[in-house]
């Protein structure tokens, strides 16, 4: 660790400058330790960072996320991929009783590789490892979907993690594959000083595949953390795909995700993005809806107290005639915890028969809990049936009454009257251990019992 | 079916389409500190009036046009306008002085100046282009205390109100229209509501953008003093035109204690041709602060007009229990494009807000709600509910919403809910088997889609408006 490289604060700031500077110095030892493929649209993509810069309050899609203080920090990058002295697969035992399931690591920004084979033996022609490697052995497989969604986003985040980004989760499902298990995937966040992880996952769903991915996000060290992941995800015609993500960080992490899915044809995707823990999280979600019949069902759950901020921001773009897709969002916000959710609908000028649908409903526990919601319709077709629905408020006095009235404590009562608020997005995980799981998790959350999942031995 | 109607509704024409000869006094096209002072000096201004002006310029030239709304807007010269236009004949006296083509004018905008207006109870402070010809029942206000004249005569003889009051809702720097308006602005009305008096009738004025190339920056203040009450109403048609007019008007609304302030704006200005040619540009700044304890600020407005609308009234709850309305329908068609919304910032507590935005598109026009619902920490018991619907006709329009919600009170009880969608075919048929044509149905049904809207206005308004619809979608309402 004491020889990754550090960026050297340029006037007592942290900003764009001086990772600018760090590229222009290093760029060679970044490519050096990544592949072709990432380094194909490396340049470019730090010519447009170097262009937007990180992204300020000032711009619209980032009106409600402020990364100057996050990006302040000193964070140390390893650029020279020196090896970090972990290793997963002894002390992680996940906490799901009954979840069998593929099960990988990604230690800061690097695939940790799969040290035990036989408990991950995976059907006939799937892939999963890293991107790094696979890139090496099916460069062509690679070079046909890397960057495909990310390169076109003009957003600075997304351009940072192009040029810095060397490694990623590679996941390859083929033709009519269908995979037994979920896939988890799980992040883990491990330094002794200040980090900042860019990392880039590339999921590829073939016609009538099928498949589950969980993503944990778990910080191990007491330290400053910055996370920017990019993953990209091609679901094919008639696909199925599932996306779990499961956010347990500490206070001191700033987790920045940006999730862009493209939906073929007939294909059936999921979302769920559930944030029980963190610092300050930005999650910037994507789904392009190209091809008719699609099903899309994108939901999520933010739980906040202390100075915890989440910024979920959404967009469901459809651009094919005969979808549907259903969102939905919950937040429960105690003490000085911020939350703001974007929901952009956008149809598009032919795609008509589109039923779309989305919810946002937000419970404000403490007066100085903050609420923020921007959900938006862009409509250019006329034969479509869309809505929205948001509402800020509190517990309902009369439901904790009728319950207070007949012998359920206070506390009780409100605990319920959370749980069951949340319960509707915890109904739509489609793994049963997970839902069961996450049920007891939130209710802990929701007592304020627990701040990481419990018997995560690498969480302590 | 559905394309035939549309295509006549591409040629409806602009029925309140024309010009009047009446001389103006128009100074050269152009914008400089010399045009600013030169319009103070036309104008007879104070000193104080033109600091003000000269002020708002030079923050204006620091200033970029805004590119947030959903507009595609032409770049616009703001050198290629002339920024005043007077008509020669100043200061009438009676009727018989005001100029008979003028007069000819109102007659067929139907603003009776005459005896009508007794019988129908309205006193109209008609602003043709900038300067304020005839105003109406002024001596019957005065009487009760009611100030209701121009805004130049308001600065010539209530200068203390006007210092007081004027940009202390809109402040110079508040955009870019605003500080363009508080440079230029040629005219406006000025109301001023003393304490416990109850407007006995309903005010009004009628906007006309006349002389060629003049961009019209008028300015509305209306004061409610504590617990009296006052509707409002502003009109407004504009001729045929082939460029585009730029016309950036501020309206600035205070109301005190008790107090109770309803205004209300049918706005018709001529929207381009089918083509997109031509048509106003439409870029208002219109806010009003409910300042003291229980008053109420109620905006009812409906936008068929135009070719660009970037309009947002506004409302700050600043007293406690105060309460404001937005009610809307915005009616685009051809192409015309409409960015409206209201935005409703709760200081004070138990203050409640309602939004109700109707939003009809059809052509290849382009309309858009854009609304904030901002709670304060110190808000307790806030409640707020929107609903903001979008109708579509034809498969080329389109219909946003953007709404906007910052809470930051765990009190407050915040609702907002939009639906888009298409007339029910369903409902149409159902017509249809009762021997309603299509095109008639259609018309039902929009006029109850925006009746609750229209159910707001006065009952004056209320009839107007709704021909408006029915002009604006021509042949797809029948």
């Amino acid at each position: 660790m004491d020889e990754s490289i550090s960026k050297k604060p340029t006037s007592g700031v942290v900003g764009e400058a001086s990772y600018i500077e760090l590229y222009k110095q290093h760029h060679e030892s970044i490519k050096m330790h990544s592949t072709e493929v990432m380094n194909n649209i490396r340049d470019d993509a730090f010519a447009q960072f170097e262009h937007l810069g990180f992204p300020t309050v000032a711009l619209e899609n980032y009106k409600y996320t402020d990364l100057k203080t996050a990006l302040t920090i000193d964070y140390g990058l390893n650029i020279n991929r020196i090896p970090i002295p972990v290793n997963p697969y002894e002390v992680f035992t996940c906490d799901v009783p009954g979840i069998h399931s593929y099960l990988y690591f990604v230690v800061n920004d690097a695939f940790y590789p799969v040290n035990d084979a036989r408990n991950n033996v995976l059907p006939e022609g799937v892939i999963i490892g890293s991107l790094n490697k696979v890139a090496e052995q099916h460069p062509e497989l690679v070079k046909q979907y890397f960057g495909n969604l990310s390169s076109t986003k003009n957003d600075g985040l997304v351009a940072f993690n192009g040029a810095f980004a060397q490694d990623g989760f590679f996941m390859y499902i083929p033709k009519n594959v269908i995979l037994d298990k979920p896939v988890q995937l799980v992040n883990i966040m491990r330094s002794d000083v200040d980090f900042m992880a860019n990392s880039h996952n590339l999921i590829i769903l073939e016609e009538g595949a099928k498949a589950q991915l969980l993503v944990c996000d778990h910080t191990v060290d007491d330290v400053h953390f910055l996370s920017n992941r990019v993953t990209e995800v091609f679901v094919g015609e008639n696909a199925i795909y599932e996306h779990y993500k499961l956010e347990n960080m500490h206070v001191k992490t700033t987790n920045l995700a940006t999730l862009l899915i493209n939906q073929k044809a007939s294909s059936n995707v999921l979302a769920n993005v559930i944030t029980l823990h963190n610092g300050l999280t930005r999650n910037t979600i994507e789904i392009d809806l190209n091809g008719e019949n699609c099903e899309t069902l994108l939901c999520g759950m933010v739980i906040g107290d202390k100075n915890q901020q989440v910024d979920n921001f959404t967009s469901i773009i459809h651009n094919k005639p005969n979808c549907n897709s259903r969102e939905l969002f919950k937040y429960v916000l105690d003490d000085m915890s911020k939350g703001a959710f974007t929901g952009k609908l956008y149809v598009a000028k032919d795609a008509q028969k589109t039923a779309a649908f989305q919810t946002n409903k937000n419970i404000l526990l403490s007066k100085t809990a903050k609420m923020r919601t921007k959900p938006q319709l862009e409509i250019y077709a006329d034969d479509v049936k869309c809505s929205h629905g948001a509402t800020i408020g509190q517990l309902d006095e009369k439901a904790k009454f009728y319950m207070q009235s007949r012998g359920i404590s206070e506390k009780e009562a409100r605990l319920l009257l959370m749980y069951a608020f949340t319960s509707d997005v915890i109904d739509n995980i489609r793994i049963e251990a997970l839902q069961d799981r996450i049920k007891m998790l939130v209710e802990k959350r929701l007592r304020g019992e627990l701040s990481k999942c419990e018997g995560c031995v690498i969480c302590q | 079916m559905a394309e035939d109607l549309l295509h006549e509704v591409t040629q409806a024409d602009y029925k309140y389409g024309f010009t009047t000869d009446i001389e103006t006094d128009i100074i050269p096209i152009g914008l400089s500190e010399e045009v600013v002072r030169l319009i103070s000096f036309k104008k007879n201004e104070p000193e104080w009036m033109l600091d003000y002006r000269l002020k708002a310029y030079r923050h204006w030239l620091t200033m970029k046009m805004p590119e947030w709304a959903q507009l595609k807007i032409p770049e616009i010269d703001y050198q290629s306008i002339s920024y005043y236009a007077a008509p020669r004949t100043n200061g009438p006296k009676s009727l018989d002085e005001v100029d008979p083509e003028l007069l000819k004018t109102f007659n067929k905008l139907g603003i009776p100046l005459e005896e009508q207006m007794a019988l129908s109870g309205i006193a109209v402070d008609a602003v043709m282009d900038s300067v304020s010809v005839k105003t109406t029942f002024k001596e019957s206000l005065a009487e009760k205390g009611i100030i209701f004249c121009s805004f130049s005569e308001a600065v010539e003889h209530h200068p203390d109100l006007i210092k007081k009051y004027m940009a202390s809702v809109v402040p110079i720097t508040d955009n870019f229209y605003a500080a363009l308006n508080s440079a230029v602005f040629s005219d406006g009305s000025f109301v001023y509501i003393p304490k416990g008096v109850r407007c006995p009738m309903e005010l009004s004025t009628y906007f006309r953008i006349n002389a060629m190339n003049t961009g019209q920056f008028e300015r509305t203040l209306i004061v409610a003093d504590e617990d009296s009450y006052v509707s409002y109403l502003e009109g407004c048609t504009a001729p045929m035109r082939d460029e585009n007019q730029l016309h950036a008007a501020i309206v600035e609304i205070i109301v005190h204690k008790n107090a109770e302030v309803k205004y209300s704006t049918v706005q018709n200005w001529y929207p381009g041709d089918k083509d997109g040619k031509g048509g106003i540009y439409n870029f208002v700044t219109k806010r009003g602060i409910c300042k003291g304890e229980n008053s109420k600020l109620s905006w009812t407005q409906v936008e068929t007009g135009s070719a660009v609308t970037w309009k947002y009234p506004s409302c700050i709850l600043q007293g406690d229990n105060s309460s404001a309305e937005f009610y809307s329908v915005a009616v685009t068609n051809h192409h015309q494009q409409a960015d409206t919304g209201t935005k409703m910032i709760h200081i004070g507590k138990n203050t409640s807000s309602h939004i109700l935005s109707k939003g009809i598109s059809a052509g290849v026009s382009q309309n858009s709600y854009r609304g904030l619902v901002r709670v304060g920490a110190n808000a307790e018991n806030a409640r707020n509910f929107s609903q903001c619907d979008s109708l579509l006709l034809g498969d080329k329009c389109g219909a946003h919403t953007f709404p906007y919600m910052e809470v930051n009170n765990e009190t407050a009880i915040i609702e907002h809910e939009a639906t888009t969608s298409k007339i029910n075919e369903d409902q149409i048929f159902y017509c249809n088997q009762r021997g309603i044509s299509t095109e008639d149905a259609v018309g039902l049904i929009v006029n109850g889609y925006a009746k609750e809207v229209l159910n707001k206005l006065p009952m004056e308004f209320a009839v107007e408006a709704q021909k408006l619809l029915q002009i604006t979608l021509e042949g797809s309402v029948g």
